[in-house]
This record gives C-alpha cells, structure tokens and sequence, in this order.
C-alpha cells in the first residue's frame, strides 16, 4: 500500500497536465470530469492510507513510514532525499485536503460553470492540491518548500484568476510579495538547519535538536526564522493584510486555500516541528503574543465589516490567530483540532456565501441582502450550524477546539486567556451579525435581484451539507476527557510529540477549571448571538452607509485600524519614492548616460572619420601611395 | 639561351635596377596626376612591366628560374585585371558618358 503513496500527489498533477492543456478543446464537462475526479482519486487513496496508519497505530506503534523515491541532491557530505513522510499527522492533513477540496472542486464545477476560464481554473485548483500534498506529505524541509512555494504561487494565480480587473489583479500582486517575505524566512532557516544538523530530514534533524538545551540560541534564531514564515502563510501580524484582499478570488478559491488549507500551512510547519519550537521558550511566548494579538485585532475588524467575504476572512484572520495561541502556549493539539474543525466549518461558511453571492448575481455587500432565509433554505439552514460552531456554542465542533486552546492558555497565562476570551466573545458577535443581516429581515436590494433569487444547484448544496454535518460533529475526534471523551486525536498524534514530551511533561487540565472555562465561554458566547438578534433582528438595524460612519471606535474597525495606510506610508511610499530616486538619478543619468555616452561618443567619432571618405578615387590612391611609401621608409630604417 | 644570359649580365645589375625604378614611378606619377581612366590603367600597367623586368633581370644574373616564373604569373594577372577593368571602364563610360575618374566620386557615405 505504502508503494502508491507517490500516485497521491501525482493524479491532481495529471489533472493539471490535461485540463491545463485543453482547456481551450474540451467540453466543461470533461473538465470538471477531470478536475474533480483527480482529486475523487487522491481522496480514495489518502483514505486507504489513514487506514494502514490507523492500524498502526491501534497495534501500538508509531505509525510513521518514509517512502523514498529517489535520491535527490548528493552533494560532499550533505545528501537529500526526494522521499514522502506518512505519518499520523501528514495522514490526517491529507483527508483534509483531499477530502474537503474534492467538496470544493465539486462545488466549483456549478458555481464556475457560467466563466469563460472555466478550464484554468480547474487546472490551477488541480495544481494547488499538488503543491498542498507535496507540503504536507515531503519528508524534510526542502520538500515542505516546494510545496510552501507551490502553493503560494497558486494562491497568487487564483486570486488573480479575473486578472482584467486591475484591483483583483494588484490584489494577487499583494498577496504574493507579503508571501515572498516569510518565504525569505523559511529559506534561511532551511540554511540555517543545514548550518546546524547537517541534514534537512525531518526524523534526524528533530532527534538531534532535542539534545540542544532549552534556550538555545541557535534554535532561538531557527524558530523566529520559521515562524516569519508563518506569518506570512498564515495571515499573522505582520502580514496579514493580503488574506483579506484575497477575497477577490472566486469565493471557493477563499474556501479551499484562504480558509481550510493553505493558509494552515504556518501551523502544520510548527506542528511539524515542535521539538524545536518547545527548546525556544522565547518565540513561543513570541508566538501567543502574535497569535492572541491577531485573534483579537482581526475580530475587531470583522465587527463592522459589510462585505459577506470580509467578514468571513477577518474571521479567518482571528481564527488562525487562535491556532497560533494555541501553538505558543504548547497546546500543539489544540490548534491542530482546531485547524481540522475550523476546516470544516469555515470552508462551509465560504461555500455557504458563495451560493448567497451565486444567487445576488456577484453582490456581496450585505447591506444589500437580508430575508434571503426563504429563499435558499439549504444555504440557511448550513451556515446558521457553521456560524453556531464557529461561535463556540456547544455541542458543536468549534467549541470543543477553541475551549481546548483557552484552557490550555488559562493554564498558562490567565492575562492571554482573558484576550482570547474577548476575541470569542466579537466572533460570536460578528458572526450571528452577518447571518442576520443575510437571511432575517427584509430584503433589501433590487427588484431585479428579488426576482432572481433561488437555491443553489445540487452539486453546490451537497457539499454544503456534508460540510455541516463535519462542523456539527467534527468535534468527537477530541472530546476532553473533562466530558467523558477519550482525547482520540490527542493519543492518535502522540508519536508525533514524543520529543516534546520527552523534555516538557504534557498539560492535563484540572476538571473543574475546565468546566467552569467551558460554561464561561459557552454562555457568553449565547449572549453575544442574543446580542445580536436584538440589534439586527428585533430592532432590524443596517449598518451604516459608507460615506456617513460614525464613532470613533467604529471608525478605527470599519477602517481597518488603518493598518493598510499605514503600511502604505511606511513602505510602499518610501520604496515608491526609493524606485523614483532609482529610477531618475541611478537609471536615467547613470546607467543610461554611461550606455547612450558610449554610443554618441561613437556616433561622433564616426561622424568626423567619415569626412576621409571622400569618394574620390585618386585622393584613395594617394593615401595609398602615401601609406606605401611610408611602410618603405619605416621598413629602410630599421634594415 | 645561354648568349641570352650573358647578353643581361652584359650590362651591370644597377643599371637595370634604376631603369626599373624609373619607370615604377613614372607609373605610380601616372597614376596619382592623371584623371582619365584608361590612362591610369595604363600606368598600372608600367608598374606592374617595371617590376616584371626587374625580376627577370635578378632571375639571369642568380640562374634561378623561379623569378622568371613569377613574370608570368604576373603577366596572367595583369591581362585578367585589364579585361576586367577595361569592362568597368566601358560601363562606367556609358553610365556617366565620361572617363573621367573624378566623376566616380558617389563611392562615400
């Protein structure tokens, strides 16, 4: 079984091949055919491969296998392997992306149907899968890389896909630099592994760095390396203004690489690489400070938002704020449950807003809808069981993975706790905001939108619906042992942590603090929904029009705290002005001037010979004669 | 052959060598001062005869026959370069109706 590894990131590779290359002759239907059931294949097989890990790991062992394919690089003492890693952790990221991106390719098949680029885009969607697969599945650093980088281009291709549009386009363009400054730090901390194992292997490099001591310095500088490439991945302060600019994309471009996969990629990396995270106190705490500051700036933001899709990528924003909380206060579990869940829910809530803007006919200002619940019952129904388990309502999924990640933080710094309690509480907040405003009240666009409302074709719905029945139940897989569960994935990753354990002794939770932390967050986040319902429901309020925001505090979030601006005058304008400088002073006059002075220099040179070319024969013979004569007389003297 | 050999080492080497030169630059003269095509031809010819002379001179008084081969060569030379430049005259003279050499001055940038 361990053999057809390699066919899993190589059939959406195919996929790519073909519809990349007629995507101009075949019909949309052999399309779609190709792109979704490449991905259909890759899932069957990810799926056949959980089961022997799953085996594996019932029969007691560590469950990880490495499949080499061939050797890659072999140069002096150092050599590299082109080889997969499959273990309990890359296993469960493959169901998630396979599965859940077959969900979406099915969903897209309807929802693009009507574009004339319908073959590019699967051909692009085919090749993310690729490049996400090849992330998670590489066995060492420099695979991860490619995979990192891959997906990062494909992130820039789609969310440039309508690329006429020139913001759309700059969007891309946004997206891609921010991504290029963490990848900067991933590749210098791939030299600096190198510097310091010898190896890029994941297996040697973490049994070697859990020697070192604990703070160490150089582990110190390979973390802060590694997490600036987080921060760029996966929308962290710093750079987290281009996800919410990713919108432009088609909306299941924001569900499958904004939402469920790519954008976890920073975590699954330090997941990845806890051994070395855990032996850096430093950037850990560095790590909860970003992540509990990003949770709580991002849900700020998300508050007064209008765009159904910015609200959900704030959202997204805070939401990968919290994993990385969870991260940095050593709750690796944690933020992987909640990477799973907030998979199934968020990538629901894109699709379940995809087929909201499907039916507004490309309007996404909520401001505009409103009422839509009997128009699109199953869209409804779905994103109200996304919104309560991204709210942190029990019993569903997002609460058990968020209240995993606070409780660890309250065992670790009550202060952190309280800031990511009060970012849950402006999700529920923000997110019961955008499904009333959608679906209760009255409608409030065009005639001509009314007349067009309606549910969303099957292929659309039925992804929807199995990813609401994921959100409701996906918490199971890691139910605390506080509510009688058995921490299934908790036990199931276990190998993956055996380093870290080795060194820091595991958290186990006093029961009773944890359920007073639970019913906490459980009833504060009822009351925020209730909130809510008041505000937009009983008292039907409309958020305010663009040009006439009041408040200052409102002000500051539907701005966006600014942070664009700011980086505009920080940044682009000095570099802008820099290129100008560059461009006037160094290019014009000096670059320019050296290579048009030689060339005039020439040109007037030739302008003053040429006055020798007289075009009179006998003046040519008596130069001639002159020349000869003077060979002679010089040929005489020195006899 | 032989009275032929003594016949040119009768008279001293010099006296061929300041002939030669004398007729050489009358030609290089010729060629440099007159205008008219044809005549310059002719001048190139005198040159080319001068040190035709000059080589079978050095060729009887050394007994190498090897100068006297060059004369022909030469000759060969000469008789393809004046058929040839006799045609560019001829075209030349129907073009511009001239031979005068200042009337090809188009040859320049």
């Amino acid at each position: 079984m361990m053999e057809l590894i390699w066919l899993i990131p190589l059939i959406p590779l195919l996929g790519f091949i073909v519809n990349g290359l007629g995507q101009y002759n075949f019909s949309k239907s052999l399309i779609g055919m190709v792109g979704c059931g490449t991905v259909l294949g890759a899932f069957i097989l990810s799926c056949m491969l959980f089961g022997q890990v799953l085996d594996a790991r019932y029969a007691g062992g560590d469950a990880s296998f490495t499949y080499q394919l061939f050797e890659w690089i072999s140069v002096g003492g150092f050599s590299l392997n082109f080889s997969f890693l499959l273990d309990p952790l890359s296993a469960l990221m493959l169901l998630i992306i396979t599965g859940i991106g077959f969900l979406i390719h099915l969903y897209s098949y309807s929802y693009m149907r009507e574009d004339e680029a319908f073959g590019r885009f699967f051909a692009y969607l085919n090749l993310f899968i690729f490049f996400m697969l090849l992330l998670v599945l590489g066995s060492n650093y420099l695979i991860m890389f490619i995979g990192w980088e891959g997906v990062g281009l494909c992130s820039y291709l789609l969310i440039g896909f309508w690329y006429k549009n020139s913001s759309y386009a700059s969007a891309a363009k946004k997206a891609f630099v921010m991504n290029r400054i963490g990848d900067l730090g991933f590749l210098i901390a791939v030299f600096a592994i190198i510097a310091t194992f010898g190896t890029l292997e994941y297996a040697e490099v973490f049994s070697k760095a859990s020697e070192f001591p604990m703070g160490d310095a150089t582990l110190l500088l390979i973390t802060l390396l590694l997490f600036i490439a987080a921060t760029g991945k996966s929308a962290q302060i710093p750079l987290f203004t281009w996800l919410p600019d990713a919108m432009a994309g088609p909306t299941p471009v924001s569900a499958l690489i904004h939402a469920a996969t790519m954008v976890t990629a920073g975590i699954y990396m330090i997941i990845r690489s806890n051994i070395l995270f855990t032996l850096s106190p430093l950037t850990m705490q560095i790590i909860a400070a970003i992540g509990v500051a990003t949770a709580l700036i991002a849900a700020f933001i998300a508050v007064t938002q209008n765009d159904i899709k910015k609200v959900l990528a704030y959202s997204t924003v805070s939401q990968l704020g919290y994993m990385f909380l969870g991260l940095g206060v050593g709750a690796f579990t944690g933020a992987f449950f909640h990477v799973m869940t907030h998979a199934f829910f968020k990538a629901l809530l894109f699709l379940g807003a995809g087929s909201v803007i499907h039916a507004m006919h490309h309007e996404q200002d909520m401001r505009r809808m409103g009422g839509l619940k009997k128009y699109m019952p199953i869209t409804y129904i779905t994103m109200l069981l996304g919104t309560i388990a991204i709210a942190g309502i029990p019993p569903f999924s997002g609460f058990f993975s968020k209240d995993e990640i606070l409780a660890f933080t309250f065992h670790a710094n009550p202060l952190l706790w309280g800031l990511g309690f009060v970012a849950a509480l402006f999700t529920a907040f923000y997110m019961f905001r955008m499904l009333f405003l959608t679906f209760f009240g009255k409608f409030r666009g065009t005639t001509d939108q009314a007349n067009h409302l309606h549910e969303s074709p099957i292929q659309m719905t039925v992804p929807l619906m199995v990813l609401a029945v994921l959100a409701v139940v996906g918490g199971i897989i890691n139910l605390p042992s506080a509510l009688g569960g058995g921490h299934w994935l908790a036990n199931f990753l276990s190998p993956i942590f055996a380093n870290t354990y080795a060194r820091v002794p595991e958290v186990h939770l006093d029961h009773n603090t944890e359920y007073i932390l639970m019913g906490v967050a459980a009833v504060s986040a009822i009351v925020m929904a209730i909130i809510a319902y008041q505000k937009y429901v009983k008292k039907s309020e409309v958020p305010q029009e663009d040009g006439a925001v009041q408040g200052t505090l409102y002000k500051l979030s539907y701005h966006k705290l600014y942070v664009d601006e700011l980086y505009a005058a920080l940044f682009v304008k000095p570099l802008n002005a820099l290129s100008k400088l560059l461009y006037k002073v160094v290019d014009k006059s000096g670059i320019d001037g050296v290579v048009n002075g030689v060339a005039s220099l020439i040109s007037a040179s030739g302008r003053g010979i040429r006055q020798w070319q007289s075009g009179y024969v006998g003046f040519y013979i008596f130069m001639m004669v002159l020349g000869v004569a003077a060979i002679l007389l010089y040929g005489l003297l020195n006899i | 052959m032989d009275s032929i050999i003594q016949n040119i080492q009768g008279i001293p080497l010099n006296h061929y060598l300041i002939f030669c030169s004398v007729i050489f630059a009358i030609g290089v003269i010729g060629v440099l001062i007159r205008r008219n095509v044809i005549i310059i031809m002719m001048s190139i010819e005198l040159m080319l005869n001068s040190v035709n002379l000059l080589l079978a001179a050095f060729s009887a008084y050394r007994g190498d026959a090897s100068g006297q081969v060059f004369v022909f060569f030469v000759m060969a030379l000469a008789a393809a370069e004046v058929a040839v430049g006799l045609a560019i005259v001829i075209m030349v003279y129907r073009n511009t109706k001239s031979v005068d050499i200042e009337s090809l001055s188009k040859l320049r940038w």
